[in-house]
């Protein structure tokens, strides 16, 4: 690949992900949250960072990670995924656990805490889908069904999630990562036929 | 040209403002008759601390809480009720105890709480209200600002009796 165009999509890639977590870093809200509940906030935003990233790994598309090693690197990520949804709902739960318990119970009053909690369910079905998929025996179109369509799920439920808050993201770049998000499934899913018919 | 002052249209558009107008006016006194009770909303009593003392205003102020409380059925103002407010604001979170303050109805029945600004918090910019006292039924609400940059917030209780 031609050293511009290298260089000019993984730019594109690190503006994408460093704006909004800059943006959100210099957020007024801060200044009236506690370590816990800005980490919970800042484990969100990363992990939606990471669902652009997973789509571009699994399709090939960064110069320089090629499908066999972007498909290794996606795995990790995926764990890094889990490990920062965790620590989102945990710092929320250090924050005010009742409102945590009425998200998990699906009783909030705020509906994207619903969208939150069904994309963290599938997020964890698509992990362990991935983790043990040698034991599953699985066929491997099942699998790829399976886990596509889990991913697809977290997708639209995160971005969902993320733009109907009023929290420390800034409104401008929260969209632009999100419509990148999207647009990045939409792309290895078209790409690699994932559901095409097969005879 | 010709001047249509009453087309079908408007004398529709009339027509049916003035029959709503008059069918509204006439039910007025039936829905003051039946005025119902406020249902608690989700996640009113989320950090809860019952028993919040009566204070001139919680903190340093700047933001106002208001409301009014009401009788259900009739609809009378209530005087002399007690209404605990809490939040998220600049000046401490929901479970913070100096977060929490109460304050009672005036002849009005109309309360007025100055409190610190409310700042988002989990999603939304809200506050807390409880109603939680002998006479009448617990009430607990969860009020949303339009905006974050209002400085004031309104709730309403109408209350049932024991």
């Amino acid at each position: 690949m031609n050293p511009v165009r290298t260089t000019l999509v993984w730019a594109v890639l690190v503006v994408a992900i460093a704006v909004p977590i800059a943006a959100a870093a210099v957020s007024p809200l801060l200044a009236w949250r506690s370590p816990a509940y800005i980490a919970a906030g800042f484990a969100g935003i990363i992990a939606m960072a990471l669902l652009l990233v997973q789509p571009l790994l699994i399709g090939g598309y960064l110069p320089g990670l090629p499908a066999p090693r972007g498909r290794r690197i996606h795995r990790v990520i995926g764990a890094v995924l889990v490990i920062a949804v965790a620590i989102h709902v945990a710092g929320l739960w250090i924050t005010s656990p009742p409102d945590v318990i009425d998200a998990l119970l699906f009783a909030s009053p705020t509906p994207f805490s619903d969208w939150g909690v069904i994309a963290m369910w599938a997020v964890t079905g698509a992990a362990v889908l991935a983790a043990f998929r040698r034991r599953f025996r699985m066929r491997v179109r099942t699998w790829r069904h399976a886990h596509t369509s889990l991913a697809a799920i977290v997708v639209v439920c995160s971005v969902v999630h993320a733009l109907l808050i009023e929290g420390t993201m800034e409104t401008l770049s929260k969209v632009a990562l999100c419509t990148l998000v999207v647009l990045a499934a939409i792309k290895v899913g078209v790409d690699l036929r994932v559901w095409a018919v097969r005879r | 040209m010709s001047v249509d002052l009453f087309t079908r249209r408007t004398l529709l558009v009339a027509g049916g403002a003035i029959a709503a107008t008059w069918g509204g006016g006439l039910h007025v006194p039936a829905q003051a008759q039946g005025l119902a009770p406020t249902p608690s909303m989700r996640g009113g009593s989320n950090n809860y601390i019952p028993n919040a003392p009566i204070v001139e205003r919680i903190g340093g102020g700047g933001f106002w809480m208001t409301g009014t409380v009401r009788r259900a059925g009739d609809g009378a103002p209530l005087a002399g009720q007690r209404i605990q407010i809490w939040a998220h604001t600049t000046e401490g979170y929901e479970s913070d105890p100096h977060s929490h303050g109460a304050t009672l109805t005036d002849e009005n029945g109309e309360f007025r709480l100055e409190m610190p600004q409310i700042v988002p918090a989990f999603g939304q910019p809200h506050g807390h209200l409880a109603y939680d006292s002998d006479g009448f039924e617990t009430v607990f609400l969860r009020p949303v600002m339009p905006s974050s940059k209002d400085t004031s917030l309104r709730a309403d209780f109408v209350l049932r009796p024991v």
